[in-house]
């Protein structure tokens, strides 16, 4: 009975630790500005919609919003053309170099993006792909790259290459068997793998702030209105930031968990 | 054939020829290469030299969808998105088979494997059993020029698979479909198998019938992976006695015949090893039999047969014998080798010497 209790309190810590700040910021965004600066009171009589409303329609945040997804889909579309393939040898072959292949993939992650901004740049300036959506995303792609493939190939993994052999011994090639029997077997997690590049595109600031000017995403479009607004306006956006991610977080964990190898029962 | 893993030999120079509509048994320890000569014929390997051959045809090079093959594979690969009737027609509706013809083999295919009431079932609510039924009817209905089993009945429980290994006998009886069939289960192999290949480090060893193995094993591995309890191996001296040979080992003696002497002559060797199974030592004197004084170290109980390890001077003999016999500890026993059933062996290069 203590145990329980001493198990009830520790979680009820734990969860308003983390649940605490978000639920703040959510209710912070949604306080009439009358109300925010009045020290009286620690929640508000009233909620308003009025400061997401400034936000997507008198600062064109719907238009960032649109740029973010464009963003978001074509880098995963990018990622996903170029990651499967590397997944699918990474799962299904034996090579000399492999784990140090492996090791490069993850190597890349701990380049900050941050380097690679400022040289694009110049260079997109260059071949005129500076301020475009085209731009920004292969950007993102380098980013999301390495966990298309990582993630993919253990999914692959994890599905018997007997399925494949059998669909190439019945009558396929090797590429039309990856397509109608691995791919519909691995179409779930790869879903999940996709939400989970979205999010990290629909996060990243800086590449999409220094590359873009007129053409910025949600959140580059924020840190240059939100950020200089009142506090409401702040949190208003971080709301807006914070709502896909924890949906997508919220209806995928089950996939995110075992493409990391862990099971969730 | 030769197959390599970079450095590694998985397949050393293996030739076999098969008859068609035989059913043959590729048997060997874990490791020995068995299932990679099967993906190799199934074109899933790719060989590092040589040549396969169907009939005339030579399928060396070509892909696995253009051999006309089918395969049931160890974890059986029924596609777990498709129903099992879904599975069946799938590889049919490949090779663009007439939509009625595909109805008419799918219906056949399940009634003989008795699988009709799963049609619209996924795999994943299937039985084992029942799954490994599947995987064989999606073999079957296509009619190839050869059926490929790799170890089909490794993940059924005991008694299924018992029950399978005849059914799985009998269906090639009937469809009269060349099988080759990878297994480690001797009994398997002795039960199942026209004819059963016996590899080891990447070799086939003998190619023979199940009872020409088990007979006459061409060297000891065969000798002794074959048969249960194991054939008994003991090593002997072989000395020239006027006219005759005799190989003795401590208090037991056994004069050898003319041929199996000519033989010995031959490879002027002074050692050799014996090789006799369990069921040719006899506990009452027969003809052609060599008596040895022993005592009961242990017995094996196992109702329908008895075996009993007993201690001679020169070594711990396992002797079968059928129906239930209850003998002491320590008691004094006498056992009579049949001569006629001894095989010997080369101490180094192992091999038969007949």
């Amino acid at each position: 009975m203590m145990k329980k209790l001493l198990i009830f309190i520790v979680c009820l810590f734990i969860v308003l630790w983390f649940c605490g700040p978000v639920l703040l910021i959510i209710i912070a965004a949604l306080t009439p500005s009358s109300e925010y600066y009045d020290v009286t009171r620690l929640l508000p009589a009233k909620l308003t919609l009025e400061h997401l409303e400034s936000l997507f329609v008198r600062l064109n945040g719907w238009k960032a919003t649109l740029i973010s997804i464009q963003t978001a889909l074509l880098s995963i579309l990018i990622s996903f053309a170029i990651g499967l393939p590397a997944a699918y040898v990474l799962s299904r072959y034996v090579f000399k170099g492999k784990n140090l292949f492996r090791l490069t993939i993850l190597l890349t992650r701990s380049f900050p993006v941050i380097i690679i901004g400022v040289p694009l740049v110049t260079l997109y300036l260059r071949i005129g792909i500076a301020d475009s959506v085209l731009g920004v995303s292969l950007a993102h792609s380098s980013m999301i790259l390495p966990f298309i493939i990582i993630i993919s190939s253990s999914i692959l993994g994890g599905i018997s290459v007997e399925y494949e052999e059998a669909g190439m011994v019945f009558g396929l090639t090797r590429f039309r068997s990856f397509i109608r029997i691995t791919l519909p077997l691995a179409l779930p997690g790869f879903a999940a793998a996709a939400i989970y590049a979205f999010v990290l595109s629909w996060n990243e600031v800086f590449i999409s702030a220094i590359i873009n000017l007129t053409n910025r995403t949600l959140p580059a479009h924020i840190l240059n209105t939100a950020m200089t607004s009142p506090d409401y306006f702040k949190f208003a956006a971080g709301t807006v930031m914070a709502l896909p991610a924890m949906v997508f977080i919220f209806f995928t964990r089950k996939y995110l968990m075992s493409m990391w190898g862990i099971s969730l029962k | 054939m030769k197959k390599y893993f970079n450095q590694v030999k998985a397949l050393d120079g293996v030739n076999i020829k098969i008859e068609d509509g035989e059913f043959v048994v590729l048997l060997g320890p874990s490791g020995c290469g068995k299932t990679t000569l099967l993906r190799c014929i199934s074109g899933l390997e790719a060989v590092t030299s040589g040549e396969i051959r169907f009939g005339q045809k030579a399928v060396t090079h070509l892909p696995p969808k253009d051999r006309n093959l089918a395969m049931v594979f160890q974890s059986y690969a029924v596609w777990p998105h498709m129903k099992v009737k879904e599975n069946i027609k799938y590889p049919m509706r490949i090779k663009k088979f007439p939509k009625e013809e595909i109805d008419r083999r799918t219906k056949e295919t399940a009634e003989l494997l008795n699988i009709s009431e799963l049609m619209d079932r996924y795999p994943a609510q299937l039985s084992g059993g029942q799954r490994q039924r599947v995987a064989v009817a999606r073999a079957i209905v296509l009619e190839p020029a050869a059926l490929l089993m790799d170890e089909p009945l490794s993940n059924l429980d005991a008694l299924l698979r018992v029950t399978m290994r005849s059914e799985l006998k009998k269906l090639q009886q009937r469809i009269q479909t060349t099988t080759i069939y990878v297994t480690h289960d001797q009994v398997e192999a002795m039960t199942m198998g026209d004819r059963i290949a016996v590899m080891r480090n990447g070799r086939i060893l003998q190619f023979g019938k199940a009872e020409e193995i088990y007979q006459r094993p061409n060297n000891i591995f065969i000798a002794g992976f074959i048969g249960s309890p194991q054939m008994n191996f003991l090593e002997m001296s072989v000395k020239r006695r006027e006219e005759r040979l005799e190989l003795t080992s401590k208090n037991l003696s056994v004069i050898c015949e003319e041929e199996r002497a000519k033989h010995l002559i031959d490879s002027g060797i002074d050692q050799v090893i014996m090789g006799i199974r369990p069921e040719n030592i006899l506990l009452t004197e027969e003809k052609d039999c060599v008596p040895v004084e022993g005592t009961v170290y242990f017995t094996e109980r196992l109702g329908g047969e008895t075996i009993v390890h007993v201690s001679t001077e020169s070594k711990r003999f396992v002797v079968k014998v059928s129906g239930d016999a209850i003998f002491k500890e320590n008691e004094n026993l006498r056992i009579y080798l049949n001569v006629k059933k001894i095989r010997l062996f080369h101490p180094e290069t192992e091999e038969a010497i007949d």
